[in-house]
């Protein structure tokens, strides 16, 4: 057996001390916080009503943007690599907009549009519609700042594969319905999953936008992750760390679904 | 189950992949679209099965105008030089697709895909995915599948393009002989003369997007409409600017009439036939191909001066 040279130890204890400062380190302290003095503390901070009611606007949100940006994602993947038509890499580059833009800068362009005196705030106003602190207004701001991922992780995907196995399966009677479920979706079903995994992390963690948006009610429209900052503000740690404890367990688990997959991906 | 090309042009951009093609393929035959890359064979293959549109001109499938049919309407088998394998089905689902979209019975499936892997020798084979095949095997599965809807018309674009050479050439022959049970009218698009002449009814030659001459292979060899098909289909030596086939070259040791003067540069005997080498008295190369009788005859040797005269020549006009 060689012996490891010492570059490559250095390199990897490079790598190792870098995640151990900036992911593990923290995690790590968090979770010695809010079991500091037992489970108590951190399950009552978890079952106060307000709390409960965070997290169930959480999944919500995430519940609805998820698939839409799946079925946006994949549509917008089919039309940048199937399709030839002027304005596409316009289209391209816009995919790409909410991975450059500051969330922040998201939700006051959603005021400017949705607020009172914005473009469509009127009619909403209108129609007796409240946008603007409550869940349409939040729902669209996890959309926009969860739309690329699928999309992303699908382009790639269809290039490789190509159009022949799908003129393959016209020439044999398949319309373009049965196409795309019996040839295009399988081929891509690895990258479309990978994409979900992903969105609904960017889903759950989403924070600045939908801070801006929401209006941070208690107990109407405040997700997890704004309810661990006011507990935080309250000088409520133990809730804020339990909050926050959880939400990484769902990163977490979100990760362990990702490399379970990942293996099969390289076998299909 | 015949096919009729009536005045088909396809632009791409600047570029006239097609220019005002017309043809016609014989129900039941097994015709060749040969010409060089760029000549617009595999796009007139692609326009007929409906996988490209034409910008003028038609299409007529077994008298019906299949010109505006959407290629799943069209009732063609579709061979593709890459294999278009559906990876994520194994080898029977792939033979099956076509005939589970058309919703037939599952037995009757599963009767047609056993015998359709008999037909191309792949029984056994059945449950393996595309990626566990050889190239050849892929190729004969693409074929199986193709075939399985019972196509009017079977079209095969370079299928043993990707193929070694020896594959190929069992590929080909094996081609053939499927026709002959099979009978489906079947067109196929190579850049090969060889492969052309060995196997087809028919072929059309393509050069430039223009069809340039349409026959029996032996015609297009023995009597070619073009400069371009005489020196694409076969050999063509160029004597004192009449285009000659090696065979039609006759050599003299002594000086005769309209002869042109050539030294040998080599010979070399391939079975019954010897190929000669020479320059001219320009430099420019020229082959001859002797009976080794004659040869024999003539006692050649290297650096012998002859005289070379055509016993049957082509002029083109340009």
């Amino acid at each position: 057996m060689r012996r490891p040279r010492f570059g490559k130890l250095g390199l990897r204890s490079v790598a190792l001390t870098y995640l151990a400062l900036i992911l593990v380190g923290p995690l790590a302290i968090v979770f010695w916080r809010t079991f500091e003095h037992g489970f108590a503390p951190a399950w009552n901070a978890l079952t106060q009503p307000d709390t409960i009611h965070a997290f169930e606007l959480t999944l919500l949100i995430t519940a609805i943007a998820v698939p839409v940006n799946t079925v946006f994602g994949i549509v917008c993947a089919l039309v940048i690599v199937r399709r030839r038509f002027p304005g596409k890499g316009l289209l391209n580059a816009f995919v790409d907009l909410p991975l450059a833009l500051s969330p922040v800068v998201v939700g006051l362009s959603m005021f400017l549009l949705y607020g009172r005196n914005g473009w469509f705030g009127g009619w909403f106003e209108d129609h007796d519609i409240q946008f603007l602190f409550a869940l349409p207004a939040m729902v669209v701001a996890t959309i926009f700042v969860s739309l690329p991922f699928v999309a992303r992780e699908v382009v790639p995907t269809l290039r490789e594969i190509g159009d022949e196995q799908e003129q393959a399966a016209r020439t044999l009677g398949a319309g373009s319905l049965q196409t795309f479920r019996r040839i295009t979706l399988p081929s891509i079903r690895w990258a479309v999953i990978y994409g979900v995994i992903l969105t609904t992390a960017r889903c759950l963690g989403e924070y600045g936008a939908v801070a801006v948006v929401s209006g941070r009610i208690q107990g109407q429209t405040e997700t997890a992750t704004l309810r661990v900052e006011e507990q935080y503000e309250q000088f409520n740690l133990a809730g804020a760390y339990a909050i926050s404890i959880v939400l990484a367990l769902m990163a977490i688990l979100v990760l362990v679904a990702m490399t379970a997959i990942r293996p099969k991906e390289g076998a299909a | 189950m015949s096919i009729l090309v009536h005045h088909v042009s396809k632009r791409f951009g600047d570029f006239a992949a097609l220019d005002d093609v017309s043809l016609e393929v014989e129900s039941g035959s097994l015709a060749a679209l040969l010409g060089p890359s760029g000549s617009g064979k595999s796009t007139l293959l692609r326009i007929v099965a409906g996988l490209e549109w034409p910008d003028a001109g038609e299409i007529v499938l077994s008298g019906r105008d299949a010109t505006a049919l959407a290629p799943q309407k069209r009732e063609v088998g579709f061979v593709f030089q890459h294999y278009a394998a559906f990876k994520h089905m194994t080898v029977r689902e792939n033979v099956a697709f076509g005939l589970r979209v058309r919703r037939r019975p599952k037995a009757e499936i599963r009767e047609r895909v056993d015998e359709l892997l008999g037909l191309v020798q792949l029984q056994g084979f059945g449950d393996r995915y595309p990626a566990q095949l050889s190239g050849g095997q892929r190729q004969r599965k693409a074929l199986a599948r193709a075939l399985a809807p019972e196509p009017q018309v079977l079209l095969l674009d370079e299928p043993f393009g990707a193929l070694d050479a020896r594959v190929r050439a069992e590929l080909r022959e094996w081609l053939r002989r499927l026709h002959d049970v099979v009978h489906v009218t079947t067109v196929f698009v190579t850049h090969d003369q060889e492969e052309a002449m060995e196997i087809s009814d028919q072929i059309a030659v393509l050069n430039h997007g223009r069809l340039e001459q349409v026959g029996p292979p032996r015609q297009l060899y023995d009597e070619p409409a073009s400069e371009f098909v005489m020196t694409f289909v076969g050999d063509a030596n160029l004597v004192g600017g009449k285009l000659v086939r090696p065979h039609d070259l006759e050599l003299l040791s002594e000086p005769a009439g309209d002869a042109v003067e050539a030294m040998i540069v080599r010979a070399s005997v391939l079975g019954r036939d010897t190929k000669v080498e020479l320059h001219d008295r320009d430099g420019a190369e020229v082959v001859a191909l002797l009976t080794r009788d004659r040869y024999e005859e003539l006692e050649l040797w290297r650096g012998q001066t002859v005289w070379i005269r055509p016993r049957r020549e082509r002029v083109f006009a340009a």
